[in-house]
């Protein structure tokens, strides 16, 4: 096992210093530099600034300084364009709220999903299996910046029960989490149907029955933990849609995380905050999907690693 | 939402498959006629194009022509009618909302089978050479498209669209630049049982070359795979799109999109404007739910033990 994450790491590194050196070199192509402005600025100004961001040094050297900021301080530079704020400052104000809807909205999905798709299968063709087959046809086709607007129709203008948005107590939560795990849910529910029947259809599942044991231990201690496999591959790549999901609800429901902060300086030309929260969110993937394939490891005593 | 698992059972049969007398093709129509889901969206899809085709000459209004009478007032006057020439309402500014859909329409479509057509010939041509290649070639190109797969796209595609600039051409490439990855995974794992059947044998025993064997005798046989995967990529691809247009980063006026227009009606719907919201939401969705019942149709059609 030590080994089998060791070889992961060995990949997962070099991913990670590849889109730290690919979204430098962007961001250095870019046409016009940082301090280009509608008002030119005057030329000593600019060779100011430059020297101030270290922007006259050699590209190797950038890089080099870049990537060792990252590495050894966890320090992703100053912003271009809040001279005062440092990307740092920018992501530590909104990656807590970011993280919390976040985190509810991935455990409620996969919790919901699950025990939607378990129930689904267990009663197959009766009224649960097509509430869970129906709905989850119906949320491919409503992602979440489909699902925002829809629920603050619903919810805050028609009703007037919730907040439209803004961040504060979990009333404020509940909106962006259902938007953001909508979809998710669905997913989870449909994949943990099919392999669920699957595995019901098994021998040892037959066996299980036959030897006499309870229902409720066939599924559980039997039927579960096989039937979950498919559904862990599939939370690697629900992690990352679901972070891409934060900048809807961000925008939609002004929570003020990072998905906010990175559409600003998208449209401000911030590329370092930019170029701070893409590193940021390529790491966490790489660390979820490693995660991720641990745990399928761990789980499936197929796998010799 | 594409699963990897029934694609490879597809993979497998679309190898293995030696069916006695009638072709798998007409097999395969057979059974896609039969199912009425599959059907009537491929009707749906076929409806939605010709909207996107000859739309424009039903339009009372064009695209880009501002109704003055409306123009600011369009919560009382910009309603659906048919008397002045507005079916679908206008929005905020006085615009036609029949002729922006017909047009956001147009090009959510065209990302979407652009950015499959792009998946489609990349995916496969990559994949296929990985595969029969085989080796450390292989090695090397696999390992680059798990890389390239652990990169958060989305965030370095609005960076590449921010960078070099907001146009179509950038939104192509950038979509195009992912939407292949798994496709030449899918491509690869056929082309690596496909490459040891006799006939590829008899191909190269006859002395014909590599590159030759991949396209005229690998590729044929991996269209089924394709078809399927290239039809369930084509509404991700309009997702993809319409996500970015949402955040505005996306086409840029007067240019449009579904996504753009979703956007716009949702900003706008505090206003008591919910035709802005509920028209383009409403192809949006049609439009999606029609291509993952044709695509699960298709794959139901040509994988029939999987049902």
């Amino acid at each position: 096992m030590f080994g089998f994450i060791l070889r992961r790491l060995a990949v997962a590194i070099p991913t990670l210093l590849l889109l730290i050196v690919l979204s430098f070199l962007l961001m250095h192509a870019a046409p016009g530099g940082p301090f280009t402005q509608e008002r030119a600025l005057p030329p000593q100004i600019i060779a100011n600034l430059n020297a101030k961001y270290g922007l006259d040094e050699p590209l190797w050297r950038q890089i080099i300084n870049y990537v060792w900021g990252i590495v050894a301080h966890f320090d992703f530079g100053p912003s271009f364009v809040y001279p005062d704020r440092t990307v740092n400052q920018i992501i530590a104000a909104g990656f807590p709220v970011t993280l919390t809807y976040g985190g509810i909205a991935f455990v409620a999905a996969v919790l919901v999903g699950v025990s939607l798709g378990v129930s689904a299968a267990i009663r197959q063709n009766s009224w649960v299996d097509y509430l869970a087959v129906g709905t989850s046809i119906g949320a491919q086709v409503l992602p979440n910046f489909v699902m925002a607007p829809i629920l603050v129709l619903v919810f805050t203008l028609w009703l007037g029960w919730l907040p439209g948005g803004g961040w504060g107590g979990p009333i404020y939560w509940i909106m962006p989490v259902v938007a953001l795990s909508t979809s998710f849910m669905a997913s989870i529910a449909r994949i943990t149907r099919s392999s669920m029947l699957e595995v019901l259809g098994s021998n040892h599942i037959r066996t299980a029955r036959a030897k006499g044991l309870s229902e409720s231990k066939v599924i559980l201690r039997h039927a579960l933990k096989p039937a979950l496999l498919p559904v862990i591959s599939y939370l690697g790549p629900a992690f990352v849609t679901m972070i891409t999901g934060s900048v809807v609800v961000d925008m939609y429901f002004s929570t003020g995380g990072i998905g906010r902060s990175f559409v600003d300086s998208a449209l401000n030309r911030d590329y370092a905050v930019m170029m701070g929260i893409t590193i940021l969110v390529g790491a966490l993937t790489i660390l979820f999907s490693l995660v991720v394939d641990v745990l399928y490891a761990w789980i499936d005593p197929k796998i010799r690693y | 939402m594409i699963d990897t698992q029934q694609m490879q059972s597809l993979a497998a049969r679309m190898t293995e498959a030696e069916v006695k007398g009638r072709s798998p093709w007409a097999d395969a129509r057979r059974r896609f006629r039969r199912n009425k889901a599959a059907m009537v969206s491929l009707v749906i899809l076929i409806l939605v194009a010709l909207f996107a085709i000859f739309g424009n000459s039903l339009a009372g209004w064009s695209n880009e022509e501002m109704d003055f009478e409306v123009m600011g007032n369009a919560a009382t006057m910009g309603m659906p009618s048919f008397a002045n020439g507005h079916y679908f309402g206008t929005d905020d500014l006085g615009r036609d909302l029949f002729s922006r859909t017909v047009q956001g329409t147009q090009v959510s479509l065209m990302v979407g089978l652009i950015g499959a057509g792009i998946a489609v010939i990349v995916g496969t041509l990559y994949g296929a050479t990985a595969g029969y290649v085989g080796g450390r070639t292989d090695a090397i190109m696999m390992r680059t498209v798990d890389i390239l797969l652990a990169i958060p796209y989305m965030f370095v595609l609005i960076l590449l669209l921010v960078i070099f600039g907001r146009s179509m051409s950038m939104l192509f490439l950038g979509i195009g630049l992912i939407s292949w990855l798994e496709m030449s995974r899918i491509v690869r794992g056929q082309t690596l049982s496909l490459k040891n059947r006799e006939f590829i044998e008899a191909a190269r025993a006859t002395g014909v070359p590599g590159w030759k064997i991949i396209i005229r005798h690998i590729v044929p046989n991996l269209l089924g795979v394709v078809a399927v995967y290239a039809t369930l990529l084509v509404p991700l691809m309009i997702l993809s799109e319409s996500f970015i247009s949402f955040l505005g980063l996306g086409v840029q006026e007067p240019l449009t999109s579904w996504g753009a227009l979703i956007s716009e009606g949702a900003g706008t719907m505090n206003y008591g404007t919910l035709w802005q919201l509920i028209f383009p939401l409403f192809f949006f969705c049609i439009t999606l739910f029609a291509f993952f019942f044709v695509g699960d149709g298709l794959r139901d059609a040509l994988d029939p033990k999987d049902r």
